[in-house]
């Protein structure tokens, strides 16, 4: 490696060793290494239980790490945490928003706990709602909101105290396609700004869209990790085909399926045959004789990188 | 910080009470004039008849007043203690939101605990003032009664915060009203001296907050001497409140910062 190259390597914002977390004989995060850099948009990719919100919550000084080292900002959350929390924001799984209160009067509060004078507040909660489009909403209570709306004032929220790091803990869950691309749009623009992103999701979708690089957890383990395209390039085909069959039938002709693609995965209702050449493939399953339902054509996503190294689909 | 964070916890409680606050008052001033209706002046003109000395030398209207208002004040710290603190755990996860931000265990439980000092002092002036409307006191010994009622509120909630966040079921709270509020507001003298009670049940009365803070309000609205000596119940009083803010921070952490 040349020697300038040194100089020019960012210091991460987050490394992570050997991070463990044990709730007592639970293991939801198991000794994994990453890092992430200034201004990257980082996403942790994993079905349910992966261990991505124990993660987020070490990191965001919320959870006491049981083993392993973890350096965020270049502070140590064990011992750091209030000055951790000040430079932080952070959108929770789970809403927390004060039910009670107003739009304004929670981002009021929340500017409040971070010790922000009153007229800086004011300012920034201007920003921020015509930001989140919220601006109409200003005087209505949380109770009155959409969920979109809740979630969008969330990451308004944690956005008071212009922290150098967003946390993201599954932002669109629950929010149909129109809310979510809002929301997709809103944070491409913080990313733009210079914000760090941390993501967590399990839709492949978001996860391609938003992150510049990610990880894929299982287990409380990472079993892959790139950017979304070098994912995909590395560990799938350029192409699939799936092909449907009646009940019974793929249990029959799964050897049949083998010698059609590089890679076949036999999934309860249909087959995935991971290929360079799609059409080939096509053709070579009617010359096979094969008589599926339907045949659909498609590009390989990270949703497919994720069956690969779990055996799984997301939605399992 | 400059600013203990503490008090961002209470502000935002305030900014919550704002929008309720006309009939919270309301009912603090309202409730105090019936109970003292009904049972200081209705009941009282019987057990005046009855006790022509007095209790403590004191008509049953003078002896309840007081009584009842640290009985008032009890309860409030009590409710503070209970709904809010589960809400914020576990309904509406508030505390989550604000352990978030530079705010850690401690100051969320300080302010808590400021808030309700703040709640408390607002329910005990207006009944000081319902007091003086029944010239049970005048308005300087009345008010000055609201700070011994001020310990044992946040004595109180100290103890209730401490409980709900040592248990998890919903049931817990109706419970604990049930079984150690409701009864500790009836029993530790602030509607008959504690005297009248069985023998066994009077050392219970005696660990209650209740009992000293009873004892410690008619002291001040009225003089009436003190069975147990007034610095002890002040310092029981503190002590009840250190121990209860003590209990409720390993729990707090636990739930808050798994
Ligand atoms: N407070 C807790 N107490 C006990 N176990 C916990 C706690 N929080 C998480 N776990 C366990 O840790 C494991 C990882 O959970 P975690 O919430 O980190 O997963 P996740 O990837 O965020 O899942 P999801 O997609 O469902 O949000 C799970 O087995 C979960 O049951
Ligand atoms: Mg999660």
């Amino acid at each position: 490696m040349p020697v300038y190259a040194a100089t020019f390597m960012p210091t991460p914002l987050i490394t992570a060793t050997g991070l463990t977390k044990h709730f007592d004989d639970t293991i939801a995060v198991d000794g994994i290494d990453f890092h992430v850099d200034p201004g990257e948009s980082f996403g942790f990719l994993g079905p349910n239980g992966a261990g991505k919100t124990s993660v987020m919550r070490m990191i965001g000084a919320v959870s006491p790490i049981t083993a392993g080292e973890l350096s965020v900002l270049g502070l140590d959350p064990r011992t750091e945490g209030p000055k951790l929390r000040a430079r932080l924001g952070v959108v929770p799984q789970e809403d927390n928003l004060d039910q009670e209160l107003t739009v304004t009067e929670n981002l009021f509060m929340y500017g409040r706990y971070f010790g922000l004078p009153k007229a800086a507040i004011a300012e920034r909660i201007k920003e921020l709602l015509d930001f989140a489009q919220l601006t109409e909403k200003a005087d209505s209570k949380v109770e009155a909101l959409s969920g979109g709306m809740k979630r969008r004032l969330t990451i308004a929220r944690g956005l008071i105290n212009e922290p150098e790091m967003l946390i993201l803990d599954e932002p669109t869950t629950g929010l149909d396609p129109q809310a979510r691309h809002v929301l997709w749009d809103r944070l491409y623009r913080l990313k733009q700004q210079g914000v760090t992103l941390l993501i967590t999701t399990h839709y492949m979708d978001e996860a391609e869209q938003l992150c510049d690089r990610l990880v894929i957890m299982d287990k409380g383990k990472i079993v892959g990790e790139g950017s979304p395209r070098s994912l995909i390039d590395q560990y799938s085909r350029p192409e699939v085909v799936e092909l449907r069959f009646p009940a019974g039938v793929l249990e029959e002709i799964a050897e049949r399926l083998e010698g059609l693609a590089p890679r076949v995965e036999v999934l309860a209702d249909r087959a995935l045959l991971y290929t360079d050449d799609a059409d080939a493939t096509v053709e070579k399953a009617h010359a096979e004789g094969l008589d599926p339902e339907t045949v659909l054509v498609r590009r390989s996503t990270l949703e497919d990188v994720f069956l690969r190294f779990t055996g799984r689909t997301l939605d399992d | 910080m400059a600013i203990p964070l503490a008090l961002r916890v209470a502000e935002s409680e305030a900014k919550v009470y704002r929008r309720v606050w006309r009939g919270s008052i309301f009912s603090s001033f309202f409730n105090p004039i019936l109970y003292l209706l009904a049972m200081g002046v209705g009941l009282g003109t019987l057990v005046d008849a009855n006790l022509p000395t007095g209790l403590d030398g004191a008509s049953y209207l003078n002896f309840l007043a007081p009584g009842l208002l640290a009985a008032t004040a009890m309860q409030t710290g009590a409710g503070e203690g209970a709904w809010k603190v589960r809400a914020g755990v576990k309904w509406t996860r508030t505390y989550h939101a604000k352990l978030a931000t530079p705010i850690g265990v401690p100051a969320l439980v300080n302010g808590h605990m400021l808030w309700i000092g703040a709640r408390v002092l607002m329910v005990s002036v207006v009944f000081a003032f319902v007091v003086v409307m029944f010239r049970v006191a005048p308005v300087w010994q009345s008010l000055a009664a609201t700070v011994p009622a001020l310990l044992v509120g946040v004595s109180m909630g100290a103890i209730t915060t401490a409980f709900t966040t040592r248990t998890n079921s919903d049931a817990a709270l109706p419970t604990f009203f049930r079984f150690v509020v409701i009864p500790m507001f009836l029993f530790s003298g602030a509607f008959f001296p504690i005297t009248q009670l069985p023998g066994w049940m009077q050392p219970v009365a005696y660990v209650t907050p209740l009992f000293h803070g009873v004892q410690l309000c008619r002291a001040v609205m009225l003089g009436i001497p003190t069975v147990v000596d007034p610095w002890v119940s002040v310092t029981y009083l503190l002590a009840l409140t250190a121990g209860g803010m003590a209990l409720a921070m390993k729990p707090f952490r636990e739930q808050l910062l798994p």
